[in-house]
C-alpha cells in the first residue's frame, strides 16, 4: 500500500518547518513540495545579512541534500497554478499534476504595494527575496540616494540594507505620526528616530506619498504636503499581503482583507487542506512573524500524526536589534493609565527608553517597550506569560537593583515548569530542566535533545542561566574544569604544575589527572608549562595542537602557511626581495595579512625546515602566527614620516613586540600602537592598544576585532614608555595565569567580576599585593625567548619530524593539488 | 564457529620513526595511513589517514587521547577537532563517520601493518 501523500505549498520559512517537524514525527507520509522561487528555504528574517555578506546558501535552511535524504520530493520554480479538489490533485505552473490526500497551503505574503502614480517606474523595489535584494544590489551600485516607504520593522530592515550597501543618503517615510507603529509608542519612536538619526538614516513622519516623479525612473517622491524629496531609488515597505490567489481560485474561504480563513486546528473550509504562516487567517488575525508560523506549523503536524494541539493565537511579543539599537516589545505594550500604571525611564544621553504597564493593583505586569537597551525582555516576557508576582518595587526590573539587597523573585529559576523559554521550538522551562537532570551539561548538549536556542537564539542566555540553576540545585558545584581528565580550572593547575616545578605532560597527568588525555588537555597545559619554563615547544611534539607542533599553520589540503616575524610591521627592501625569492623557490601563495605582515601558504611539510633556513639566513625568525601566543604589534607609520605624528609608533611598536614575542598565552594576543588619535593602526581593536597623546602614551586594553568586536578600555593616560612597559607586563601576565583556556583578554575581562575598576586596582594599585612578581615572571619569559624555527633547523633529529611519509622521507604528500588564480596558486577542491 | 581471516602483514617503517604518543603518516602501495604509538598504553593503532569530514589526508598529524569511563583510545583531526575511536573507528562526536583501522603490530623494532 503506498502512503498518503501530502503536498506542500511554497518552500518558505514556514513550509520547510512544517516537512522538519512532520519528517520527526512520522514517516508514514509522502511528501511533496513546491516552491515558486529558484532555490530552497531560507532564512527570510535574516535577509538583511545577505547584504552584510552572508550568501544565499548561508542563509539556507537546510544543506543542499537534505530533501533527498528525507524521501521529500521537491520542485523549486515550479509555483502551484491549481487546485483540483474535486479529484484532489494540483497542476504546477511546469506541468507536474499530483494527486494529494492532504494540502498544505504556507504560500506566504507578498509585499503591499500602494496604488501611488509612478509607483511601475524603474528604481523601485519591494523587499521580500533574495531576488529582490540582488535588483536593489545591482540598482544601488549607481544610487546617491534611498527612501523606504514605511517606518514598520521590515522597512527599517531595507533602510540598514541601503546603508550597508554604501548609499550616503538614506531616508525613511513613514505614514503615521511613529515610528513601527504596530510595536512602540510615542515616546519610545522618538528615542528610536534620535538613535537612528544619529547613525546617518533621515526619517520624515507624517509623510503621505502622492506621487512618484522622474523620467521613466525614479527621481523624487512628492508627498500630499506639497513637499518633495529627491532620490535615486525606493523600497516599498508599506506592510504585507497574505498569498491567498491560490485558495480564492479554488473556492476556499479567505478574509475581505485577504488571508485564508482557518480553525484552530489550521484546516481551511475544506478539511483535507491546511494553511499556514502568513497566508492564513486565524481570528481574523493574519501572524506576520515566524514563530507563529512555526506554532501553526506544530499544529498540522499534530493534526496528521495524531496529537491533540491546536493553535490559541500567539505573543506577539517581539525583540530585535535594528541597526544595532535594540527595541523589544511584550505583552500588552499600549494599554495606557488609568486602565494601568506606567513606569517609564528615559535617558536621553545614552538613548535609552523603557515602558512598564502594571496593574493597578500592583501585582502584575501587563506588558512594556524598550528601547536601546533591551537586556531585560527575557525576563519581563516571562513575568507577563506567567503572570509572576511583581518585586515590592517593580522599576527594579527595567532599572536593576540599585544598592541594598538584591530583590527576591527575579530569576529564570523561580519561573513555573511550563514558562516557554524558547517560543521558536517550543520548549518550556520544564522540558530544559529535565534535560539537565537527565544528564546534559552543557549548551550544547541541551540544544541537541531539546532544540532549545536553535532558532533565532535569543533565548541562549536564558537557558544557559537554567543549566546553571538546575546543576547548581542538584548540589552539583559548577566549576569550569578542563575537561574529563583534570578536574581543575585552568588557573589551578596553572598554580599546580608552578608549584610542583612539573615540566613534561605525563608527569602532570599521573599527578593531578587521570586517563590518556585529549585534545583538549593536552594544549592547555603545553601553554600553561611554556607560560612557566617557556622550554622549546617542540621538545613535546605531540601535546602540541597541529600548528604549534609543525610551527606552521595548516590550511586547506594539508600544506602549511608560513609567517616571519616583521616587527611593528617594517621591512627592508632586501628582506622584501628574500620573502619574494623563497615565495617563488617553493612555489608559495603570498598575501599580507592584517596584522601587516607577509603570509606564504601552499608549503608542503617536508619543505618547512628548508623554508625557514633560507628565511633565517637573512635574519628572520618565526611569527608565531601558529601560536597562542603575540601575533602581531600593528603600527602606524608616526612621528618619523607623518604630518600628524605626535611619537614614533613605529619604533614603540617594534620595542613592545620584541619584547613579548614567542610567550604563550591562554589565547592569541594582538597590540597596535598610533602616533596620534587618528588611530591609524586600530589599537583600540586590539588586546592592547597604545595611543600617543601630546604628554606620553595612552593605553587601552582588552579589546577584540574577530566576530564580535570590542572596543578596548583605558587603563592608564599619558604615561611615559616605562611605565608603559611596567603596566603591560602586570597585564599580561595576569591575564595568562588567570584566564580560562582559549579566552581573548576581551572575555576574560567581561567575566571579571568587579570589571575593568577591578582589573585597574589590581595593574595600578597593586591590590593583590602581587605585581612584583608578576613583573618577575614576566621579565624571565623575555630573557628566555629563543626562535622555534632555529632550534628544528638546527637540530637534525627535529628537523626529521617534518616528513609526511616516514617510510618514504623524500616523497611529498601526492594527494596535495593546486590551481591557478590571478596568477598565484590555490588549493585545489 | 571463528572465522579466522589470513592477515598478510606488511612492513610499514620503524617504531622509532612514530613519535610517542602521538602518530605518523606511511605509504603502503598507493594508501595513506596513519600510525599511532600509544607509548604511554603500550599500545599501537593504525587507521586511514584520510579525515573523512573534509576529506583532509591529516590524521596522522592529530593528538591521541582516551574517552570515558572505559577509556577508550582516540585521535582527534587536527582541522575540526573530530574525534575518532582508534579501535572501532567510530566518530566520538556525535557524527556519522566512519575511519578505516588497520591491524598492527610491532616486533623487533619493525611496525608491521596488517591488510585483510
Amino acid at each position: 500500500m503506498s502512503k498518503p501523500t501530502i503536498v506542500v505549498v511554497g518552500n518558505g520559512m514556514v513550509g520547510y518547518k512544517f516537512c522538519e517537524k512532520l519528517i520527526a514525527r512520522s514517516s508514514a507520509f509522502q511528501i511533496i513540495v513546491f516552491g515558486e522561487e529558484p532555490r530552497r528555504a531560507y532564512d527570510r528574517v535574516h535577509l538583511s545579512e545577505y547584504f552584510a555578506g552572508k550568501t544565499a546558501e548561508d542563509l539556507s535552511m537546510s544543506p543542499a541534500d537534505w530533501y533527498a535524504a528525507n524521501n521529500i520530493e521537491l520542485y523549486l520554480n515550479d509555483p502551484v497554478q491549481e487546485i483540483d479538489r474535486h479529484n484532489k490533485t494540483i497542476h504546477s505552473l511546469k506541468g507536474v499534476t499530483v494527486k494529494y490526500d492532504y494540502l498544505v497551503l504556507a504560500t506566504g505574503s507578498s509585499a503591499f504595494v500602494p496604488d501611488v502614480p509612478g509607483i511601475n517606474k524603474d528604481g523601485v523595489f519591494v523587499y521580500r527575496t533574495i531576488e529582490d535584494l540582488d535588483l536593489i544590489k545591482a540598482y544601488a551600485a549607481n544610487a546617491k540616494s534611498g527612501a523606504v516607504m514605511g517606518g514598520g520593522l521590515l522597512g527599517l530592515e531595507a533602510a540598514k540594507a541601503l546603508i550597508d550597501l554604501g548609499i550616503q543618503e538614506t531616508h525613511v517615510i513613514e505614514f503615521a505620526p511613529r515610528l513601527m507603529p504596530r510595536q512602540i509608542d510615542t515616546a519610545g519612536s522618538a528615542m528610536l528616530q534620535a538613535k537612528l538619526e544619529q547613525l546617518g538614516l533621515r526619517i520624515h513622519l507624517n509623510k503621505s506619498t502622492a506621487s512618484i516623479d522622474g523620467n521613466h525612473k525614479v527621481e523624487s517622491l512628492r508627498f500630499n504636503d506639497d513637499t518633495a524629496l529627491p532620490t535615486d531609488m525606493l523600497i516599498i515597505s508599506a506592510g504585507i499581503r497574505p498569498r491567498d490567489e491560490l485558495a480564492r481560485l479554488a473556492g476556499l474561504h479567505v478574509g475581505t482583507r485577504g488571508g485564508i480563513l482557518v480553525n484552530d486546528f489550521m484546516q481551511t473550509s475544506d478539511e483535507t487542506i491546511f494553511a499556514i504562516g502568513e497566508c492564513a487567517l486565524h481570528e481574523g488575525m493574519i501572524y506576520g512573524l515566524v514563530a507563529p508560523g512555526y506554532e501553526m506549523a506544530d499544529v498540522v503536524v499534530n493534526q496528521l500524526a495524531g496529537g491533540e494541539k491546536s493553535f490559541k493565537g500567539f505573543d506577539m511579543s517581539t525583540k530585535l536589534k535594528l541597526i544595532g539599537v535594540d527595541v523589544a516589545s511584550f505583552g500588552d505594550a499600549f494599554i495606557s493609565e488609568p486602565a494601568c500604571r506606567t513606569i517609564v525611564f528615559e535617558d536621553t544621553h545614552k538613548g535609552i527608553y523603557k515602558r512598564i504597564n502594571i496593574s493597578i493593583d500592583g501585582k502584575l505586569l501587563l506588558g512594556g517597550i524598550l528601547i536601546g537597551d533591551a537586556e531585560a525582555y527575557n525576563m519581563l516576557l516571562q513575568t507577563v506569560n506567567n503572570k509572576l508576582a511583581l518585586p515590592p518595587n517593580p522599576e527594579d526590573m527595567i532599572l536593576g537593583a540599585r544598592g541594598g539587597e538584591q530583590s527576591e523573585g527575579a530569576g529564570v529559576m523561580n519561573l513555573p515548569e511550563d514558562a516557554l523559554i524558547c517560543s521558536c521550538e517550543a520548549v518550556t522551562k520544564g522540558g530544559i530542566c529535565d534535560a539537565v537532570n537527565d544528564g546534559a551539561c552543557s549548551l550544547d548538549d541541551v540544544k541537541k535533545c531539546t532544540k532549545a536556542g536553535t532558532g533565532c537564539g535569543g533565548c541562549v542566555p536564558m537557558v544557559k542561566d537554567l543549566i546553571a540553576g538546575t546543576l547548581k540545585a542538584n548540589g552539583q558545584y559548577v566549576k569550569n574544569v578542563i575537561c574529563e581528565h583534570f578536574n581543575y580550572s585552568r588557573q589551578e593547575l596553572y598554580d599546580l604544575i608552578k608549584i610542583n616545578n612539573i615540566k613534561n605532560y605525563d608527569l602532570a597527568l599521573d599527578h593531578f589527572g587521570r586517563g590518556d588525555g585529549c585534545e583538549t588537555c593536552k594544549p592547555l597545559v603545553a601553554s600553561i608549562m611554556s607560560s612557566l619554563w617557556n622550554d622549546v615547544i617542540v621538545k613535546q611534539d605531540t601535546i602540541q595542537d597541529s600548528n604549534d607542533r609543525f610551527l606552521a599553520n595548516i590550511q586547506k589540503g594539508g600544506t602549511y602557511s608560513v609567517v616571519p616575524r616583521i616587527p611593528g610591521g617594517e621591512i627592508t627592501p632586501e628582506k622584501l626581495i628574500i620573502i619574494g625569492q623563497v615565495a617563488q623557490k617553493y612555489g608559495l601563495y603570498t598575501k599580507i595579512t592584517g596584522g601587516q605582515r607577509i603570509d606564504l601558504f601552499g608549503a608542503h611539510m617536508n619543505d618547512l625546515p628548508e623554508i625557514w633556513e633560507e628565511l633565517i639566513n637573512a635574519g628572520f625568525e618565526s611569527g608565531h602566527a601558529y601560536g597562542k601566543a603575540l601575533r602581531t604589534v600593528k603600527s602606524c607609520v608616526g612621528s618619523t614620516w607623518c604630518r600628524f605624528g605626535l611619537h614614533d609608533s613605529v619604533s614603540f611598536a617594534i620595542e613592545i613586540e620584541e619584547r613579548y614575542k614567542g610567550i604563550r598565552a591562554p589565547h592569541k594576543l594582538k597590540g597596535g600602537v598610533s602616533g596620534c588619535i587618528r588611530e591609524c593602526a586600530e589599537a583600540q581593536g586590539k588586546d592592547f592598544g597604545i595611543i600617543a597623546t601630546e604628554k606620553g602614551w595612552n593605553l587601552y586594553i582588552c579589546g577584540n576585532g574577530g566576530s564580535k568586536p570590542q572596543h578596548a578600555q583605558l587603563l592608564a593616560a599619558d604615561i611615559d614608555d616605562k611605565t608603559l612597559i611596567k603596566y603591560l607586563d602586570r597585564f599580561l601576565m595576569f591575564y595568562i595565569k588567570t584566564a580560562d583556556p582559549l579566552t581573548r583578554t576581551a572575555t576574560w575581562l567581561n567575566k571579571m567580576e568587579g570589571g575593568m575598576s577591578y582589573l585597574k586596582n589590581v595593574i595600578l594599585n597593586d591590590s593583590l599585593g602581587i605585581n612584583a612578581q608578576l613583573e618577575e615572571e614576566m621579565q624571565l619569559l623575555v630573557d628566555s625567548f629563543h626562535c622555534e624555527w632555529k632550534e628544528v633547523v638546527n637540530n637534525p633529529e627535529l628537523r626529521k619530524r617534518f616528513q609526511h611519509f616516514v617510510n618514504a622521507p623524500a616523497e611529498k604528500d601526492p594527494n596535495v593539488k593546486f590551481e591557478g588564480m590571478r596568477d598565484q596558486i590555490k588549493a585545489a577542491w | 564457529m571463528q572465522v579466522v581471516e589470513a592477515i598478510e602483514w606488511t612492513l610499514a617503517c620503524y617504531s622509532d620513526d612514530i613519535p610517542e604518543n602521538g602518530g605518523a603518516c606511511v605509504k603502503l602501495g598507493d594508501e595513506q595511513i596513519a600510525v599511532f604509538n600509544f607509548n604511554r598504553r603500550g599500545e599501537w593503532y593504525a587507521t586511514q589517514n584520510l579525515c573523512p569530514h573534509k576529506q583532509q589526508m591529516v590524521l596522522s598529524r592529530g593528538m591521541i587521547g582516551s574517552s570515558g569511563e572505559a577509556c577508550e583510545p582516540k585521535v582527534a583531526c587536527p582541522f575540526h577537532k573530530k574525534t575518532f575511536s582508534l579501535l572501532s573507528g567510530e566518530c566520538l562526536s556525535g557524527e556519522d563517520y566512519q575511519i578505516k583501522t588497520y591491524p598492527i603490530k610491532v616486533e623487533d623494532g619493525k611496525v608491521y601493518i596488517g591488510i585483510v
